[in-house]
């Protein structure tokens, strides 16, 4: 079973995930309420990308991880817990020392290169189907299935 | 309770059980080309059901499979076959629960075919992604794989008639690509994944996930406590409680359930808030009160369809008297033909009286009349003021009786403990309606605030 996310706080990186062999998100911009940078990072290369949600590439991710990504990894540590955020992203490290700072530094010790991939449509509109379960209709027939799925206090 | 019935051999469950396994292992190799090892362990399944009504065409499907020529069709007779020999287990295991706990039992039913229309397209095509999982094996399983399902899982989730079959994809793909690639994973889940999987392929035959109601309930509703379930993307409460029939026929068990799609980041006490609004139920087992139920649509298998139109609070009704006094003259429910397996065991039992421990995993047991009854408090929800450290300092304990593993254990939904001659109540459900204690009302407002994050981001971004 997936233990579930630890609670915390969605205004500045409204979504995280460990999806598709990489670390992705979105990220609230500072200045305009509108805009959202999509950000990643490849699992083993390292290789990031940070762009809006119309697709301007971001100012800051040009030589190496902008505030967005670093953000993102912020979070996701926070989400999943260092150790699987270190296990999905293949980035070696002592289990018991690793935080958000000791991962990133880790990863821009490499020299990662620029993402060519172009995820940023396929992340963001992951993101809105995320935002859409808000949107679903409860059902008060029995899910029996979910029996398989029980609530669990493990930690990430 | 007569705990003693609980322990010690059930026959044939062993053999039934290894049939099972093998099945497993060929599934986690991949049913593309099975290895001899697999092939044999298709012809154990097919032999274990032999002289049953599928055999025939389990036979086939094992052989077919077994020479790596199978269809979907012959897929679906082997989830068939495993789903019915787990079916067998769970009727031996039922049958002890009852002698144990001691109420009467319902009369068997018969399955009822669903009617209502069904996307059938939709089916098939989670039936063909489930095809695609059966080839790779869970050792083949690649994010390209696993990330076939989200089209379909998207449709599905937008019908509240296919929920059952997509909030169970759902959770699945979730674990599953948190496990990619299947090459290199360290211990392979194979009992679980093919439970998921084979119950997946059987509700995708048009009408299997239906449970149509089969009359309506009017009288009182004294409930007994709250089992919450969750995934990543999904979360169930289902209160179990003793129904008394206005019309003074005997009282029996049943069940209400309320399910909704959530994001991942909604955890705790968000749980509770996306359920609160569509089930007056929740209130009432918060405030400690019954529920007066008038022509509330319920199934044969004793799960209420529950419509707050059908529903009024009632007196107020402490769940250890209902546990103490109602419980045991209660009809336990028989379970529908498709549900009958293990993991699907979750009996209502009231413990007192016992001496507590603990057990080797650092678990607490409790030893009821000299027989130690496991008890696992990793099923508590977090938004909750029942912890394990008070169920482990507990006198009296309502709790789901269920089976994993090869032994019985109690689900703990409430326990009373006594703290200088006071005793207090502590319910797992007891935040269900929103709290007043210091640390639930800190949680309430973290939830609210991600919820209301994800609502203002999705107002603005979701319809462009
Ligand atoms: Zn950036």
């Amino acid at each position: 079973m997936v233990p579930p996310a630890r609670p915390r706080k969605l205004a500045k990186v409204p979504f995280v995930e460990l999806a598709d062999g990489r670390l992705q998100g979105v990220v609230s911009s500072g200045s305009d309420i509108e805009r959202v940078y999509v950000s990643s990072i490849a699992a083993g290369t390292y290789a990031f990308a940070c762009s809006t949600n119309n697709n301007r590439p971001c100012g800051g991710a040009r030589g190496s991880f902008c505030n967005h990504i670093r953000a993102l990894v912020t979070e996701a540590v926070l989400q999943y817990g260092a150790r699987r955020v270190a296990r999905s992203l293949k980035v070696e490290t002592a289990d018991d020392e690793a935080t958000a700072q000791t991962l990133t530094a880790a990863m821009t010790a490499t020299r990662p290169p620029l993402d060519e991939a172009k995820a940023a449509a396929a992340v963001f509109s992951r993101f809105l189907r995320h935002l859409a379960y808000l949107e679903l209709a409860p059902v008060t027939t029995p899910l029996p299935e979910m029996q398989w799925f029980p609530p669990s206090r493990a930690v990430a | 309770m007569r705990a003693d019935l609980l322990t010690g051999e059930t026959a044939g469950l062993d053999e039934a059980l290894a049939a099972v396994d093998g099945f497993d292992d060929a599934l986690t190799e991949g049913l593309l080309r099975p290895r001899p090892a697999g092939a044999a362990a298709l012809t154990a399944l097919a032999q274990a059901l032999a002289g049953s009504p599928p055999a025939a065409r389990v036979a086939e499907a094992a052989e077919k499979t077994a020479a790596g020529a199978a269809d979907e069709e012959h897929f679906v007779a082997l989830a068939a076959a495993r789903t019915a020999l787990l079916g067998s287990v769970h009727d031996a295991l039922t049958a002890r629960a009852a002698e144990a706990v001691g109420r009467p039992r319902a009369e068997e039913i018969a399955p009822a075919p669903g009617e209502r229309p069904r996307p059938v397209n939709l089916l098939l095509a989670a039936r063909a992604w489930l095809s695609d999982l059966a080839r790779a094996g869970w050792r083949g399983i690649d994010h390209e794989i696993v990330s076939g399902s989200a089209p379909v899982i998207s449709a599905m989730l937008a019908d509240p008639a296919l929920r059952r079959l997509a909030a169970l994809l759902d959770g699945f793909a979730v674990e599953l690509a948190a496990s990619c690639p299947g090459a290199t994973l360290e211990r392979v889940p194979a009992r679980r994944w093919a439970d998921l999987w084979s119950r997946a392929v059987l509700l995708t035959l048009p009408g299997a996930a239906d449970a149509p109601a089969g009359g309506t309930a009017t009288g009182r509703l004294l409930p007994l406590g709250v089992d919450l379930h969750e995934h990543a993307t999904a979360v169930q409460s289902q209160v179990h409680g003793v129904f008394e029939p206005a019309d003074g026929s005997p009282s029996r068990l049943v069940r209400a359930s309320v399910s909704v799609p959530k994001p991942d980041s909604v955890v705790g006490a968000g749980l509770w808030q996306l359920l609160r609004p569509h089930m007056s139920l929740l209130a009432a087992v918060g405030e400690g009160r019954s529920v007066e139920l008038t022509g509330m649509p319920v199934t044969a298998e004793g799960d209420l369809l529950w419509d707050d139109a059908h529903a009024r609070a009632g007196e107020s009704a402490d769940p250890f008297v209902t546990a103490r006094v109602a419980l045991p003259a209660a009809t336990d429910p028989v379970t529908a033909p498709l549900d009958r397996h293990p993991a699907r065991i979750a009996v209502p039992v009231f413990l007192e009286g016992y001496e507590r421990g603990t057990g080797e995993d650092g678990r607490p047991v409790f030893t009821v009349a000299g027989h130690p009854l496991p008890v696992d408090t990793g099923r508590i929800p977090v938004a909750g003021p029942l912890t394990p450290e008070a169920v482990a300092a507990s006198g009296a304990c309502v709790g789901l009786l269920r089976w994993d593993a090869g032994t019985f254990f109690v689900q703990p939904l409430a326990v009373e403990r006594t703290v200088r001659k006071k005793t207090t109540a502590l319910h797992a459900g007891a935040w269900a309606a929103g709290t007043t204690d210091k640390a639930g009302a800190k949680a309430e407002k973290a939830a609210t605030d991600a919820v209301a994050v994800l609502r203002e981001r999705a107002g603005r971004l979701l319809r462009k």
